[in-house]
């Protein structure tokens, strides 16, 4: 592209931009409303019951720290046995980030790989794998919590 | 000097070549879809009794190679070239299908524009002199497709409603310099004692160029391939001199329900009748699956999609002389794995075939 003249660079940019806007016309819109009310409602109950069974952990003696990881780790099962048996997806579906968005979603997004991946092999497929969707994620949580962490620690000092 | 090639991107054949033999294959979905009567074998489950979806695959693309031959009526050594692809890496599912079938090989990538390319170019090979019975085919399949280019099945992503889904099918002709001189009795769906069977030719042939209208978003395949497809039939209407009506039905291969309006839209716009616009022109994409029901959202694409209703619906409505003339088009997004992600726009690409079905 950069042999390219500039003008001819804009003139192809606009042509791309005037087409998107004329497809457009045709295609249709997701459903916003719905698909946010149903995302709501769903990770809404989805940490309503994380809650429920916090409650329900403490009041069995459990310290409120560990009753926290225990959540945690429930809702990690669940949504790796759901993906497992083929229902998460369905259920990614109909919720979108209601159930991407929790901790499920990183659960699904570990799972689905190393089921997909079975078949090229324990280490170069699921081992290789296994971080492909939930990697770049966590590259970027931890690469914006340091510089988040630096911008803190600078203002500290003031 | 070109004697076979007429305007600037036409060829025409001067012994039009015969399609002697065809068969198609598809998944389950696919064989709840309206076209079912018109396939040869439906899967009963899309795994097909492998162990990998790539194999799966493979063996779908071989299984309609042989079918296609059998209909023909020609032996394995009859044939003196396999022409075919798929969307894999490296040609997967067509290069161990030819692994198979130890013929002659030729494997071709056009993405989804893969079945009239390789009918195109084994229609060429036929007229020029340089084989006499050719297999040419494609194939695609959901599952392999969305592990290569999209997610894993059981990732629990949303599918815009623009997003079209990738059929699992495959569909193979077998071309030949003669006429097929078995009878091809029982090839028709169910009705097994067909009247009026008819010899059907590839008469002439465009070829597409890459035409980018750079759209970025991988989830508007139908509006990426519509402008390729567009100048292919404008182009191929102006080399033959000839109008849309001259056909009976002109068939573009995966554009699905938008790409499909946008490319009518385009046809209109570029000053081709609207009347035959609406009346001949149609997407195999849009005729796979029921819309609503089958929650296909964009509708269909891939290989297969084009292959198998060419090689089934449309092929066996020729034979029959319910249609006579149709002009082909196989559309294909010319993406790779990595292209998207390096920022480029999906380039697309239509190559044209002409059938004619003619009378004993």
């Amino acid at each position: 592209m950069s042999d390219m003249p500039k003008s001819e660079k804009e003139q192809k940019k606009n042509m791309a931009k005037a087409y998107g806007k004329y497809t457009n016309q045709f295609t249709p819109k997701p459903k916003y409303f719905s698909n946010s009310a149903k995302a709501f409602f769903v990770g809404g109950a989805i940490c309503t019951g994380g809650l429920f069974l916090q409650n329900m952990l403490i009041k069995s003696g459990i310290e409120q720290k560990d009753a926290a990881v225990y959540v945690t780790v429930i809702l990690i099962v669940l949504a790796q046995l759901l993906t497992g048996i083929g229902v998460f997806d369905t259920m990614g579906k109909f919720a979108g980030a209601g159930v991407i968005v929790p901790i499920t979603g990183f659960a699904n997004s570990m799972v689905a790989p190393a089921i997909e991946y079975k078949k090229e092999g324990l280490v170069l497929g699921v081992g290789a794998k296994l971080f492909s969707i939930a990697g770049p994620v966590l590259v970027s949580g931890i690469a914006s919590a340091t510089v988040v962490g630096i911008v803190y620690y600078i203002i500290g000092l003031f | 000097m070109t004697e076979k090639k007429i305007g600037k991107q036409t060829v025409k054949f001067q012994n039009n070549p015969f399609v002697i033999g065809s068969a198609s294959i598809v998944g389950k979905k696919e064989g709840e879809g309206p076209l079912v009567k018109w396939f040869d074998l439906i899967l009963e489950e899309d795994m097909n009794g492998e162990k990998t979806w790539e194999k799966a695959e493979s063996k779908m693309l071989k299984d309609a190679m042989l079918r296609a031959l059998q209909k023909s009526g020609k032996n394995k050594m009859d044939i003196d070239l396999v022409l075919s692809g798929d969307l894999l890496n490296q040609l997967m599912s067509s290069s161990f299908m030819a692994r198979d079938l130890h013929l002659p090989f030729l494997g071709l990538y056009g993405a989804c524009s893969t079945m009239a390319e390789s009918i195109l170019l084994g229609s060429m090979l036929i007229d020029g002199r340089y084989a006499d019975n050719i297999i040419g085919g494609a194939s695609s399949h959901f599952c392999t497709a969305e592990r290569q280019f999209r997610m894993p099945l059981e990732h629990g992503n949303q599918r815009p409603p623009s997003a079209q889904w990738t059929a699992t099918a495959a569909g193979a002709m077998v071309i030949s310099a003669n006429k097929s001189d078995k009878s091809n009795v029982g090839i028709i769906g169910d009705d097994k004692t067909p009247t009026a069977l008819r010899d059907v030719r590839v008469t002439c042939g465009t070829i597409g160029k890459v035409i980018d209208a750079g759209v970025t978003d991988a989830n508007q395949m139908g509006s990426a391939m519509a402008p390729a497809a567009v100048d292919t039939i404008l182009n191929h209407l102006d080399d033959t001199g000839r109008t849309l009506d001259y056909y009976d039905l002109v068939l573009t291969g995966d554009l699905g329900y938008i790409g499909k309006d946008i490319a009518a839209d385009l046809l209109i716009d570029a000053g081709v009748n609207k009347e035959a616009v609406l009346s001949k022109y149609d997407d195999c994409g849009t005729m796979l699956f029921r819309k609503e029901e089958q929650d296909v959202h964009g509708g269909a694409s891939g290989c297969g999609c084009s292959a198998a209703v060419f090689a089934g619906n449309i092929y066996k409505r020729l034979c029959q002389g319910e249609l006579n003339k149709v002009l082909l088009l196989s559309t294909g997004a010319l993406l790779s794995t990595v292209s998207p992600m390096q920022g480029e726009s999906i380039p697309g690409i239509a190559h044209a075939i002409c059938l004619e079905s003619i009378e004993n």
